[in-house]
């Protein structure tokens, strides 16, 4: 539409993007642009609408407020967060890799992923972290301009996951596509990131890796240094169990902080 | 002599026809886990049926208009999702039949509501015959040009979405041709007993197949064994046609079953 086409133009901007769904807020807010080649991760606790907001982006979802313009002709490569796939359904890794892609050489598809030995596997019988090859795969074989991907390494276990990371490095290097990915753990994707977007619910802060880690609002969502891998309960929740959107809203006590400073002063 | 008359052969055609485009169908409903949703398009085909009469319709032509109409009302009703997928066609399935029940017998419409139920194979007249191939031409045709995109859709919907294939008229196209499968399987075994068609070869064939299109072959292949031995079943024995050729199906899935048991 506006975009010119030209490549420094920014392949996805979003504008003042809000998600309402039965009164509910999901995604409010949301103002950000994805640049060529450049990688893009998406973090937040669970509930925070990371996924959502994905869905936003791809044109999933229709928003119920703001826009989100894509440039026109935008190739994109999904991976989504899991294949169900039924188990009556017969299917190979090879062929699904081909399904609707025209010139798709699964053995180079499979290869760039490191996963060369599964071309006659059955779809239904990968593990976890297989599949996860499997659908990065197929991402990847599309050519895409923008890689969308959904907690990359779920079902991967650790010693994989910076593998998987690093992968998707790798990817953008060589296909030079923006990739834009949500994880649930900042310190893993670090490195290998450019531009980190904390959200919850709204976009709390961003910028780059090490800079968001020292972020007040990324402290106050995720805890210190010190226990990088706890955040999962460091939200705070209301009495039916709900995320209390309290991101960016310091006046609260943080329960993670509290008992770090009862340890320090009994010592 | 029994092989000279040609109900015998309408019938055997018929069923051949059927079982032909319901394998590869059959197929979308195993993987897509659709039976209820095949139970609901059936059932409401009494409906379609009573319509026609007051209406002076052809039977499989109002069938095959009601079962449209309810199909793509059903593809809205599930995009709004306030109630379960489940739930809300169980409601559906079993009120339509019920409904469809009621007004042929407070209609007073002649009909016979036993071979509306279970099929009445034997007597498919030459116009059945035709508007039965004409319906599976459709069915075949649309399945053939389709057939990536319908496998895309099924394997992950937002991914198919993500990549261009538009799902919204692809999910529209497979409900058009299960109501169209519906209406001309009304004949061959009933409205109760279309799922079974449906599901049965299917879900025979998965344990003989490697890809897709093996499954949705031997699918159609097992099918149209099932009406063979049926309608065989049917003559020999005077047994009704649409039950026993569902009962063969039974019989085949069971044989494959002990088959992989015994390897």
């Amino acid at each position: 539409m506006e975009f010119p086409l030209n490549s420094s133009e920014p392949l996805i901007r979003a504008q003042g993007l809000g998600l309402e769904i039965a009164g509910r807020q999901l995604l409010r807010d949301i103002t950000l642009q994805l640049q060529p080649a450049e990688i893009v991760t998406v973090i937040g606790p669970n509930g925070a609408g990371k996924t959502t907001l994905l869905r936003l982006l791809l044109g999933l979802t229709r928003p119920t407020s703001g826009k989100v313009q894509r440039r026109p002709g935008l190739r994109m490569g999904y991976m989504p967060q899991r294949l169900q796939i039924d188990a009556t359904m017969p299917m190979t890794v090879g062929r699904f890799l081909q399904l609707g892609i025209e010139g798709v050489r699964v053995a180079d598809a499979l290869a760039r992923v490191g996963a060369p030995h599964l071309a006659q596997a059955r779809l239904a019988d990968l593990s976890g972290g297989e599949m996860q090859r499997v659908l990065l795969a197929r991402a990847a074989a599309r050519k895409p301009q923008l890689l969308v991907l959904d907690e990359p390494t779920q079902g991967v276990d650790l010693g994989g996951q910076s593998e998987v990371y690093q992968l998707i490095a790798q990817l953008r290097d060589e296909l030079q596509c923006g990739v834009l990915l949500v994880s649930h753990d900042l310190h893993l994707v670090m490195a290998a990131t450019d531009r980190v977007l904390c959200v919850n619910q709204h976009i709390c802060c961003h910028g780059h890796p090490e800079q968001v880690s020292r972020d007040p609002a990324y402290l106050e969502l995720f805890g210190d240094k010190l226990a990088p891998y706890t955040h999962q309960h460091n939200h705070h929740h209301d009495l039916s169990g709900e995320v209390v959107d309290d991101c960016c809203d310091h006046s609260h006590g943080h329960a993670h902080d509290n008992h770090n400073h009862g340890g320090n002063s009994a010592q | 002599m029994l092989l000279h008359s040609h109900f015998l052969w309408y019938a055997l055609a018929a069923g051949l026809l059927v079982a032909l485009v319901s394998g590869p169908l059959g197929c979308f409903a195993v993987w897509r886990r659709m039976a209820y949703f095949g139970d609901t398009l059936a059932h409401s085909a009494l409906l379609g049926v009573t319509l026609g009469f007051l209406l002076h319709i052809q039977p499989t032509l109002a069938v095959g208009a009601s079962s449209c109409l309810l199909a793509l009302m059903l593809v809205y009703l599930q995009r709004r999702q306030h109630l379960s997928v489940d739930t809300l066609l169980g409601i559906l399935s079993h009120s339509m039949l019920a409904l469809g029940i009621v007004t042929v017998s407070l209609l007073d419409i002649n009909v016979d509501l036993l071979s509306l139920l279970l099929g009445d194979l034997l007597a498919v007249s030459s116009q059945d015959l035709l508007l039965m191939l004409a319906a599976a031409a459709v069915i075949a045709l649309l399945l053939y040009w389709l057939w990536p995109k319908l496998l895309a859709f099924t394997l992950h919907e937002e991914l198919a979405a993500v990549e261009g294939v538009p799902v919204e008229k692809i999910r529209l196209a497979l409900m058009l041709m299960l109501a169209l499968l519906i209406a001309i399987a009304m004949k061959v075994v009933g409205v109760l007993l279309i799922t079974a068609l449906l599901i049965i070869p299917a879900a025979t064939a998965r344990r003989l197949s490697q890809t897709p299109e093996q499954m949705a072959g031997f699918a159609a292949l097992i099918g149209g064994i099932s009406v063979f031995l049926g309608l065989s079943a049917s003559v020999l024995w005077n047994t009704p046609a649409g039950p026993s050729i569902v009962l063969a199906a039974g019989g085949l899935f069971l044989c494959g079953q002990l088959r992989k048991a015994r390897d």
